[in-house]
């Protein structure tokens, strides 16, 4: 214990010395730090705060060193984290390819394919972007078409890609490819890294109901890729898939978490737009609503600890990600409806005079907030996956 | 502090279960059901778990107990739970013993507490005076006399009040129903003139009764902790007594769900398992992560009791409130899911769900703890 609370002591006095004070404010849409060759910092402490975290190997703190890493044990990433959120610190870099890739490719790569990627996502260089849903393989995510075909000392790519998060500002993409039309669908499947600079790489952006675009179309036409991106051997990449899905389950189900600063909770919203008598939300349904809320969410965030705490580390989250995916996404949707439920036609204004940017933030995120029972698998697949995965229930 | 067990405390929630599956299986509850056990318990089960030193958990060593803390406890409540077992766990290890680390003096701790770490000895928490959980809603009197008090009121849903040795009474010396202030604890024998204690029989066949005080004296060093200071301490044994039960709930939720799934693999019809169904599927799945939140919101609330957390009252109602949700909601499924077979007495998972109703009653009911949770935390 005494090695914990001398990490705990030192890692506080380092936050508190480079964390910048604009840091440890919440995030705004606009100065959220996704790296990559475009990198723009719209605020130029957020630049420093990733360099220096960086430096520290703590954009990716488990990671060994050697990739950029922090090389901390799960025991002082939590007390990293702890501290963090005591100092109320923005996460430096938001990053597809520390939440997804990096996992995979410590599990999967090649020694040569982690020292190329692996240091460039820590520092965020390179931004990544998932290529796995397409037009006609959602929730059957195996019945993918896009094709990859061996000549010579690459692919031959030829596809198309759906709902790929922030595609048109990605610089890389890892992609799921068909490269055995022939075999049973999850097994002809392979998993390739593909630079979106190449040659016959386009997206076009969708407009959702929030009214933003952050997914696009992503179009694949004769895009040639080395052989060397292959990740894991050829046709078997559904393993590594269900592994990245399982990474990105538990990374959707921690959304709206890492905000940074302090958050107005629930109950403070609720009691300056709904009313308060006496210290309590005045209208008694929504204050129970809101009490429920608060404990299922103080439930979920024990349970990540705990199960946390019992993986170990190291081996991943396992089928207990479909788990926190489904609850963590569903408590998430129902903590939008109850700031709407608390502010009234205040959080369903759209444009213009009359609402603050707060209150048009807060529509444009209930409506996003609808996608994330949707993406990474949606609820009823993350149910599937617990019945059979889990409780071992017949197909 | 860990949320995850250690092996120490692994090695005695697998001894515990070993224990109550060998000794005190549901049919054994059945049993004392369709005896009309005079008791309500087996006291040769309580000995042997006397002699584990379960009966003195967390009881000092000084005073013959294990202190192995709270979370030791809630292992074996909740492994007590997964059978259903009818043992003075709640009533003697967790409230009483609670009662007396908290407010006990030297004297009463020295002279109860041996004694109920020996299995000799029972208490019971005589608090409810209506239909629902109402701690501060005290009628019962407790007026000066030269010597002491003087007791008058009734109270109902005294669990294991027929077969107690001693009674811990919540009485009124001062203020009106409803008031934090003016309560006072006292230590009464379970034998006494004026005294009456009527057994009453509630459907999960577990021990509770109805006791009426008519000019009952007690004397001065009966009085337990401060006078008319009571109701701070009675929250303090009420947390710890919900965690605990919280703790048996869950055990009782865990073997009625993992009873139902084993259900789901077995039952056919149509040719096939009704759990490849997809319609019993998800809601199979719901009830995990149900369960899975309830576990951890049960090992946090004992956890903050033997840390001595200031949050214990919201990590209590916490845990009360998921626990008596979830085990409602499994009950309830296991019933709809086993289908006929489940409605049927020979079947055990309906005893599941009758424990599950008076569990969720007893300290208070969800909606009790989610008003109680709003409240602590300022909202």
């Amino acid at each position: 214990m005494q090695a914990e609370d001398d990490f705990r002591a030192e890692t506080r006095a380092w936050l508190e010395g480079n964390c910048p004070a604009c840091m440890r404010t919440p995030m705004q849409e606009d100065e959220v730090v996704w790296g990559g060759r475009r990198a723009t910092f719209a605020n130029p402490e957020a630049k420093l705060w990733l360099d220096r975290m960086a430096a520290k190997g703590w954009t990716v703190p488990t990671w060994p060193e050697e990739y950029g890493g922090g090389g901390l044990d799960a025991a002082k990433a939590r007390i990293l984290d702890e501290e963090m959120r005591r100092l109320g610190a923005r996460p430096p870099l938001l990053s597809f390819g520390i939440w997804m890739l990096g996992p995979v490719l410590l599990e999967y790569g090649t020694p040569e394919q982690k020292r190329e990627h692996l240091p460039k996502i820590a520092q965020g260089q390179i931004r990544w972007c998932q290529g796995y849903s397409e037009p006609g393989a959602g929730s059957d995510l195996a019945g993918l078409q896009t094709r990859a075909v061996a000549d010579g000392a690459s692919f031959v790519v030829n596809g198309q890609k759906v709902w790929t998060s922030y595609a048109d500002h990605a610089d890389w993409i890892f992609c799921l490819v068909r490269t055995d039309p022939r075999a049973k669908k999850h097994e002809g499947i392979s998993f390739l890294l593909i630079d979106m600079a190449s040659p016959g790489v386009s997206t076009r952006p969708i407009r959702l109901i929030s009214g933003a675009s952050p997914f696009c179309e992503t179009f694949l036409d004769n895009v040639a890729v080395p052989q060397a991106n292959l990740v894991g051997q050829i046709n078997h990449g559904w393993t590594i898939a269900k592994k990245l899905l399982e990474h990105e389950r538990t990374m959707i189900s921690g959304i709206g978490n890492r905000q940074g600063g302090r958050e107005h909770t629930l109950p403070a919203l609720a009691k300056r737009y709904a009313g308060e008598v006496a210290g309590r939300i005045q209208d008694p349904e929504l204050r129970l609503r809101i009490a429920r809320h608060a404990m299922d969410s103080r439930a979920f965030e024990l349970t990540l600890r705990r199960v946390a705490e019992e993986a170990k580390s190291g081996k991943g989250p396992g089928p207990a990600s479909a788990m926190f995916k489904y609850y963590g996404t569903e408590q998430n949707k129902r903590k939008y409806e109850l700031m709407l439920a608390a502010l009234g036609t205040q959080a369903l204004g759209w444009e213009g005079e009359g609402f603050t940017d707060d209150q048009l933030a807060l529509t444009r995120a209930w409506l996003r907030s609808k996608a994330n029972s949707i993406e990474g698998g949606t609820s009823e697949v993350q149910l599937n996956v617990i019945a059979k995965r889990v409780l071992g229930l017949p197909d | 502090m860990a949320l995850a067990l250690a092996l120490e405390q692994r090695q005695l929630k697998e001894t515990a279960e070993q224990f109550f599956r060998d000794k005190a299986p549901v049919r054994a509850l059945r049993r004392l059901r369709d005896e009309r056990d005079a008791h309500g318990f087996s006291h040769d089960l309580w000995r042997e778990m006397a002699a584990l030193g379960w009966a003195g958990i967390v009881i000092p060593e000084e005073y013959g107990g294990a202190d192995f803390g709270y979370l030791g406890l809630g292992l074996i409540l909740e492994a007590s739970g997964r059978t259903l077992a009818a043992t003075p766990l709640l009533s003697t290890a967790l409230l009483g013993v609670s009662a007396l680390l908290l407010a006990g003096t030297p004297a009463q701790r020295q002279e109860l507490l041996p004694a109920i770490a020996e299995g000799r000895l029972l208490t019971a928490l005589a608090l409810e005076e209506g239909p629902r959980h109402a701690p501060y809603g005290i009628a019962t009197r407790a007026t000066a006399t030269p010597d002491g008090f003087r007791l008058d009121g009734e109270k109902t849903f005294v669990l294991d009040g027929h077969v107690a040795d001693y009674l811990i009474v919540v009485a009124r010396t001062a203020g009106t129903p409803g008031e934090a202030a003016g309560l006072t604890l006292f230590l009464v024998p379970g034998e006494v003139a004026g005294l009456t204690r009527t057994r009453t029989f509630m459907v999960d066949s577990r021990n509770a009764a109805r006791l009426t005080f008519s000019g009952v004296a007690v004397p001065r060093d009966a009085i337990l902790g401060p006078v008319g200071g009571g109701g701070a301490i009675l929250e303090q044994i009420l947390d710890r007594g919900r965690s605990g039960l919280a703790a048996e709930m869950l055990g009782s939720a865990t073997e009625a769900f993992e009873r139902t799934i084993a259900y789901l693999k077995e039952r056919q019809q149509f040719g096939v398992a009704i759990g490849s169904f997809q319609a019993l599927k998800h809601r199979a799945a719901e009830m995990f992560a149900e369960l899975e939140l309830a576990r951890s919101v049960v090992l946090d609330a004992l956890s903050a009791i033997d840390a001595q957390r200031n949050d214990v009252p919201q990590a209590a109602s916490l845990a009360k409130a998921r626990a008596g949700e979830t085990f409602d909601l499994v009950s309830s499924e296991g019933i709809q899911m086993h289908g006929g077979i489940g409605m049927t007495d020979e079947h055990e998972i309906g005893f599941y769900l009758k424990r599950a109703r008076v569990a969720q009653q007893t300290f208070g009911d969800a909606a009790f703890h989610r008003d109680r949770y709003a409240a602590l935390e300022g909202f």
